[in-house]
């Protein structure tokens, strides 16, 4: 039982990460654009949180330094890390109109060159290590919620011991899921993701509404990447094991359908598959082989929901094609 | 003010009927000068010299006969593997899985070597291994095509996911049934047998590349396959009411594509590497996507921007070494260089129309 909730725990650990860049990339694919570049973003979003965090504790020293004022900073650095990521990505997609993959893999080359270079230069310029205090790693990865219910046995631990960037993404989702579904901006946002020249002749301003779409989802995914650093990496910049993540996060928006309350479980399950060859032993099986498990489930839930073809279950109509008023 | 004034906005766009192609690639060659320009300011910014910076980039990679070698033999694979993507770039196939590929061709081919080469002679097993290694890196690339063609299945997540599965077996082979001596998770150097020819100082593979060029620009150019994909690439409606299967045309381009990955793979191994790793194909399958796009699919203009490409990877590990700027710049600068090469097809095919200013004088006086 307790390896089980061992595994629950890790698993919404790295679910997080996964949950971040898979809203995000939902925001952004809402209003029709197909960022490909979520991988370069949250390794952006990965170095500048970390470089917040560590320069904010740097500045004011370990002593003063605050948890709480930690998290927030590392949270916005990410965030305008990513926004400005997305921004240039709008910029060349929505104004200049050049193609949306092309542009997301360049995106992708430049975000992770960016991410490693600026994890690099920090580690070499502070003499070989970059890494917070012990004070610091613990606000990280310890839960907001008091003792007395995450001693609670099994529930306590399984729902009230995560740690807070966890809880904000499920705020997150939910907020995500009332914004589509309940709001009058977040029904014109859908409204230019399926089919933009109707919303043109309605009136809503499509620039506007893909722009701050992708920026906003830019910057949320990028969050993604920092929560990685600081929780699972142990807050030292570390580039092999966000390799791929941003890619998940982008299958994961397909896996989840384009809904934001599917996300919270899609990630946690697929959180699941990323660490269980640390948790869960299986015999004949080699570690390696273990490893790409998550990969193989991505491609096999990307086979089946293309091969369902429900009307309800679809990506937003205009995904990945530009919109020109002048072209009709 | 009066209405007619505020209904002529600042700029409006007009799309271009033609441009001048002498115009369009001085547009063309000037974005990548801006690129360039805007590549300095990371390196601005971490306090170096930038005009420094790329003089040592420059003589890093071909400052001594070696280092022009070693740049070449990076060029290589990049230009190839530009080759392999740029057909499936043209029919809007978007393969990012030509890491993946170049892996497979790479098993295929270091089966052989490390099992055949005491029972054949040289250049036989160089054959099988060339053959092995295209249909490897062929399968690997048309089973992503088969569920896309069968089912729309969304092929760049695919191919990208096939990536880690392959590089995943690698990893596996490594350390288990390919293990050279226990523990060591190394796959033992290959048999000289099993080695490419050096021509010119060069492993032999440059001229393979070399010949992929002309055959891939006569293939796209000037055959009946050529046409069918750009056709898919500028409408698969169009596609279809003209009667190509495009699914079929679909997994016949990737297979190809795949197979070309796969002897990148064969020439890495063979000729560079002289051993397998899971580090084998080293991103070379994403910087192509940048080497195809910027030289528009042109397969002649593919071997200079690789050779560009190829000088920015090597000087930037100099430039490591010597300034301790880390090497990741050159995927910056690659970045920055696709940003402004994508940007700047926007001023080829629109054309921006000012205000006339005789309103701004009408609006000064109202």
């Amino acid at each position: 039982m307790s390896a089980l909730i061992a595994l629950v725990v890790a698993a919404v650990t790295f679910g997080t990460v996964l949950m971040f860049g898979t809203l995000g990339e939902i925001l952004t694919e809402k209003s029709g654009n197909l960022n490909l570049g979520v991988e370069g973003i949250m390794y952006m979003g990965g170095a500048f949180g970390l470089a917040g965090a560590f320069y904010y504790e740097k500045i004011v020293g370990e002593a003063a330094s605050s948890g709480f004022v930690a998290i927030i900073l590392a949270i916005l650095a990410a965030f305008l890390a990513g926004a400005v990521a997305s921004a240039i990505y709008g910029f060349i997609t929505i104004t200049l109109r050049a193609n949306q993959n092309v542009t997301g893999l360049a995106l992708t080359i430049f975000g992770t060159g960016i991410g490693q270079f600026t994890g690099e230069f920090m580690r070499v310029k502070e003499g070989g290590f970059v890494a917070l205090s012990n004070h610091l790693k613990d606000a990280f990865s310890s839960t907001i919620f008091p003792d007395f219910l995450k001693n609670i046995p099994v529930i306590g631990k399984m729902l009230f011991s995560h740690n807070f960037f966890f809880y904000l993404a499920l705020i997150l989702a939910l907020a995500m899921h009332f914004f589509f579904s309940r709001t009058k901006t977040g029904l014109y946002l859908r409204a230019v993701g399926e089919s933009p020249s109707t919303a043109d002749a309605a009136g809503i301003n499509t620039t506007k509404y893909k722009y701050l779409a992708t920026i906003i989802g830019g910057g949320i995914s990028a969050i993604g990447g920092m929560v990685y650093i600081v929780t699972t990496a142990g807050c030292v910049w570390n580039h092999s094991g966000l390799s791929g993540v941003g890619w998940l996060a982008v299958a994961l928006v397909i896996f989840c359908m384009w809904r934001p309350l599917n996300a919270i479980w899609g990630s946690v399950l697929f959180g699941a598959l990323m660490i269980m060859y640390l948790r869960v032993r299986i015999i004949f099986i080699p570690t390696e082989i273990y490893k790409i498990l998550p990969y193989v489930v991505t491609v096999i839930v990307l086979v089946i929901s293309s091969m369902r073809n429900n009307k309800e279950k679809q990506p937003p109509a205009s995904l990945g094609v530009n919109y020109f008023r002048e072209e009709r | 003010m009066s209405s007619e004034t505020v209904n002529i906005p600042f700029v409006r766009l007009a799309k271009r009927e033609s441009m001048d192609p002498r115009k369009v690639w001085a547009i063309r060659i000037g974005s990548i000068v801006i690129a360039i320009l805007l590549g300095m300011l990371p390196m601005f910014i971490t306090g170096n010299n930038p005009f420094k910076a790329y003089q040592i980039i420059i003589s890093g990679a071909l400052g001594k006969p070696i280092y022009i070698k070693q740049t070449i033999k990076i060029a290589i694979p990049l230009l190839g593997c530009a080759l392999a993507i740029a057909p499936c770039f043209k029919m809007r196939f978007w393969n990012i899985g030509a890491e993946g590929q170049i892996t497979a061709g790479a098993i295929a081919a270091s089966y052989f070597a490390l099992n055949w080469y005491d029972k054949v002679p040289s250049f036989v097993l160089l054959a099988i291994m060339f053959i092995a290694a295209t249909i490897a890196g062929g399968i690997w690339g048309l089973i992503p095509a088969f569920f896309k063609a069968k089912w729309n299945t969304n092929e760049t997540l695919f191919t990208l996911m096939m990536n880690y599965i392959i590089i995943g077996i690698v990893s596996w082979l490594q350390g288990g049934p390919w293990e050279g001596r226990k523990g060591s998770q190394i796959i033992p150097m290959f048999n000289d047998s099993a080695r490419l020819p050096v021509v010119f100082g060069i492993h032999c593979g440059w001229i393979i590349v070399l010949v992929l060029v002309i055959l891939m620009h006569i293939y796209m150019n000037y055959t009946k396959h050529g046409y069918e994909i750009a056709v898919i690439g500028d409408s698969e409606n169009t596609a279809r009411y003209a009667g190509m299967n495009v699914g079929r045309i679909m997994m016949r381009t990737m297979f190809l594509s795949g197979g070309i990955c796969g002897i990148i793979g064969f020439i890495v191994v063979t000729g560079a590497n002289h051993t397998l790793y899971n580090g084998v194909a080293n991103g070379v399958g994403f910087t192509s996507i940048t080497v195809a796009w910027l030289s528009q699919l042109n397969a002649f203009a593919m071997i200079l921007i690789s050779i560009m490409l190829a000088i920015l990877t090597k000087g930037s590990n100099t430039l490591q070494t010597k300034l301790k700027v880390p090497a990741s710049i050159s995927d910056i600068v690659i970045g920055i260089l696709l940003f402004c090469m994508l940007s700047c097809e926007f001023f080829i095919n629109y054309k921006l129309i000012f205000r006339p200013r005789k309103t701004e004088i009408k609006e000064a006086s109202v």
